[in-house]
């Protein structure tokens, strides 16, 4: 007997297990010492509004994907991504009418009218913050000092980038309470630790590569040597551990090539250092991020791969050699 | 950036070797055999045997006169009972001899060892042992060994890397047939004027390893190539760089960079024909899949239905849903098994229904892992996305053209694009259709 009406498809015919959803939930893993650690410094509002910033997320990319009557594709765990993501950016205590809008225009605005999944140009969750802290600028930056810090008529506080732009820099919190994160900010912003953890998982799952992280933080070192200022201060402080490790290393708005990385990481330390020290606003991370999405397409465009054995004759036409 | 690559890129795939060490066992004689006419790329041949003739082991039964050919010769001996046209296992409809066989295995009375004495005899003998690139490709071996530029040719390479999952018998036919190999490289340097020759192993093979190193001894011409486990160190142009250090571009022939290339069972085929004047009449085979009662290693004639040796095999086990000639990375799914063993069948995979499941594809997601995958230095997203978009200048840009097929971006796609099939053949339709080959 012979076997027909076998199954035909094109080689290979084995694929690696890891998929998207694989690639989403990792993220989430990852981002779980984080959200734990806004949780232990700013009690349980910062929990709550994670859940909320997910929830809406999660809700409004179904909502849009039936309303345009695409795939629904939340399974793929990216929109309860993004809006984890989104909270981490946020003031612990933002009321949560405003978390929801950064969540439509995160979802709706950025990721979904552009095309959906892989299309958007610019991170969503950076576009969402940035639109929220030129919109709604005071309830943005009215940061929460850490519950243990907090008195009968100090709920609120400065951040030590608050502190440093002021050039109060005598009040700054030690560069221990940076690392571990009880000082006041964005709920994800503040503890190096937990974000590095977080980021090792993610290497040690390759599920991003150590090149954005280490020439964005890099960069913001050496300009803060060369300023005259304190690099591990600079490299704690504000979003460059958040920005670095969970969103300049967005898959769809950075380069694909590691050359392209190393520009675009570079491109984020610079604009960031330069933000906080020559610009009026203190910290710089997310228009850092948010320029360079803008730049990747160009970026990509400039650092196409030489193939196999072309690059050395292409030098020998130039005459140069780096 | 400067940057001395010391490896090519590649990715590392379960290599399943469960047939690994199993001996090659000849299959129980089929009661006929169906042996199609185009085993090899080129001008296919002409039968030269008629219905009702009686043939014998080793026989000349097609051939042609056109230049880029290898003859084919009867697997059994018996009768021609058919002159057909059949589907056979490159999918496509061919001219098929039907032999019923006899049982006897009389060889014919050509079959005596040829006369060698210097190149034009060598070629005229490859030519004569039906020899084609045992690695799949199929591109006969005469032709490949008689390079424009001898003068320029100095290095033949003797692929045992056998980098795909599941196959075995070429590390099986290394460890028992090494002296054939290394005797045939000796003879391939030798009548075509080369200097040294290079035998390519992975390294998960220590035993094959080991034994070239053991008989290379007192041959300072010949030397053993220890490769990276690595997908895909066996094809074409990451064995020349990985070996030799020289880089082939696309459109560049192995001759081009002064090497020859050749699968390690071709060079042994050839010896064998040296020695004994049997020709190309039976390939080794690794059965194997979750689908198959007892996955083995056997030599089947060619021409053996497929039914037979999967039979030999003590039959399928449970439903089979996905028969793969050649390895999983790069071999080819048919339709049925109504087909039959050739010159370039190396494996036989037979699968259940869950391993045939195809994955549902989902949007690009940017994330690179094409990139750090491709051995020919590509960026097989942004190949797809022109593709996609028909845009015939950044295909051009992106060095469509350069793709070799090997399927290691489709392997590492989270999102379960079909990469290495569009950017490998439907963007080379295209392009050449648009008459924009670079």
């Amino acid at each position: 007997m012979n076997k027909r009406n076998l199954i035909v498809s094109s080689a290979p015919h084995v694929v690696s297990p890891v998929n998207t959803s694989r690639i989403m939930l990792d993220v989430l893993i990852a981002l779980v010492p984080a959200v734990a650690m806004a949780t232990y410094v700013f009690g349980m509002r910062a929990l709550l509004l994670t859940a909320v910033c997910a929830a809406a997320c999660v809700a409004f990319e179904y909502a849009v994907e039936k309303i345009l009557k695409r795939d629904v594709t939340i399974s793929d765990l990216s929109a309860a991504v993004t809006g984890v993501i989104l909270s981490l950016n946020l003031p612990a205590n933002l009321p949560f009418w405003m978390a929801i809008v950064g969540a439509f225009i995160a979802i709706v605005l950025v990721k979904q009218l552009f095309g959906g999944m892989g299309q958007n140009f610019a991170n969503p969750a950076i576009t969402a913050r940035v639109a929220l802290f030129v919109g709604f600028a005071t309830a943005m930056t009215n940061f929460p000092l850490p519950v243990a810090q907090q008195t009968a008529d100090a709920i609120t506080g400065a951040t030590p980038l608050g502190l440093f732009a002021k050039g109060m820099v005598e009040e700054l919190p030690s560069n221990a309470q940076m690392f571990f994160g009880t000082i006041g900010g964005s709920m994800g912003e503040t503890s190096a630790l937990a974000l590095l953890i977080g980021g090792a998982y993610l290497l040690f799952k390759k599920v991003i590569e150590p090149t954005i992280p280490a020439c964005f933080i890099g960069t913001v070192a050496v300009m803060a040597i060369l300023t005259g200022n304190d690099p591990i201060f600079h490299v704690c402080a504000g979003g460059v551990m958040l920005g670095s490790i969970f969103m300049a290393t967005d898959y769809v708005t950075s380069p694909i090539t590691t050359k392209g990385k190393v520009i675009f990481g570079i491109g984020c330390g610079l604009l960031t250092m330069v933000i906080r020290l020559f610009a009026s606003y203190p910290e710089g991370v997310s228009f850092a991020i948010l320029i360079m999405n803008i730049l990747t397409p160009h970026i990509d465009n400039l650092t196409i791969p030489a193939l196999n054995g072309v690059p050395k004759e292409k030098k020998a036409k130039k005459g140069g050699d780096k | 950036m400067s940057s001395v690559q010391k490896h090519l890129k590649g990715i590392h795939v379960d290599h399943c070797k469960n047939t690994a060490g199993c001996a090659i066992t000849p299959i129980v004689l089929p009661e006929k055999v169906y042996i199609p006419m185009s085993q090899h790329i080129g001008a296919p041949c002409q039968p030269t045997v008629a219905v009702g003739d009686h043939v014998k082991v080793g026989q000349v039964i097609g051939d042609n006169a056109a230049p880029v050919c290898a003859p084919i010769h009867a697997s059994v001996s018996g009768e021609v009972t058919a002159i057909e046209q059949k589907m056979t296992a490159q999918g496509r409809v061919d001219t098929v001899i039907v032999i019923t066989a006899d049982g006897k295995q009389e060889p014919a009375e050509t079959v005596v060892p040829p006369v060698v004495t210097n190149k034009e005899e060598f070629l005229k003998a490859v030519r004569a042992s039906g020899a084609v690139g045992l690695g799949g490709a199929g591109f006969p071996t005469h032709i490949k060994f008689n390079p424009r530029n001898p003068e320029e040719v100095d290095t033949l390479i003797v692929n045992g890397a056998e980098c795909e999952p599941f196959i075995t018998v070429d590390h099986q036919n290394m460890v028992v047939h090494a002296q054939d190999i290394m005797d045939g490289m000796l003879h391939t340097i030798h009548f075509l004027n080369l200097k040294k020759g290079i035998i390519g192993i992975e390294t998960n093979k220590p035993d094959a390893i080991a034994k070239f190193k053991e008989l290379f001894q007192g041959h300072p011409e010949l030397e053993v190539a220890e490769l990276q486990q690595q997908y895909p160190q066996g094809a074409e142009r990451v064995l020349c760089y990985e070996t030799t250090g020289k880089h082939l571009i696309a459109g560049k022939l192995p001759a081009d960079v002064g090497v020859i290339i050749s699968n390690v069972s071709t060079i042994m085929k050839i010896e064998q024909f040296l020695k004994t004047g049997m020709p190309l009449v039976s390939k080794s085979i690794t059965v194997d899949g979750n689908a198959v009662t007892n996955p083995q290693n056997v030599e089947a004639p060619i021409g053996t239905p497929l039914p037979e040796v999967i039979g030999f095999c003590g039959g399928y086990k449970g439903e089979p849903k996905k028969i793969i000639l050649g390895g999983p990375m790069m071999g080819r799914a048919i339709p049925n098994d109504d087909v039959c063993v050739v010159k370039g069948t190396s494996a036989i995979l037979v699968f259940d229904e869950a391993f045939a499941q195809i994955n549902a594809e989902t949007a690009c997601i940017n994330c690179g892992r094409c990139v750090k995958a491709c051995p020919m230095n590509l960026v097989p997203a942004q190949i797809y996305k022109a593709y996609n978009n028909k845009d015939l200048e950044a295909l051009n840009k992106y060095h469509a053209m350069t793709c070799m097929s090997c399927g290691c971006c489709t392997y590492v796609c989270p999102a379960r694009k079909q990469l290495s099939f569009i950017n490998g053949n439907l963007v080379k339709g295209f392009v050449n259709s648009q008459g924009g080959k670079k």
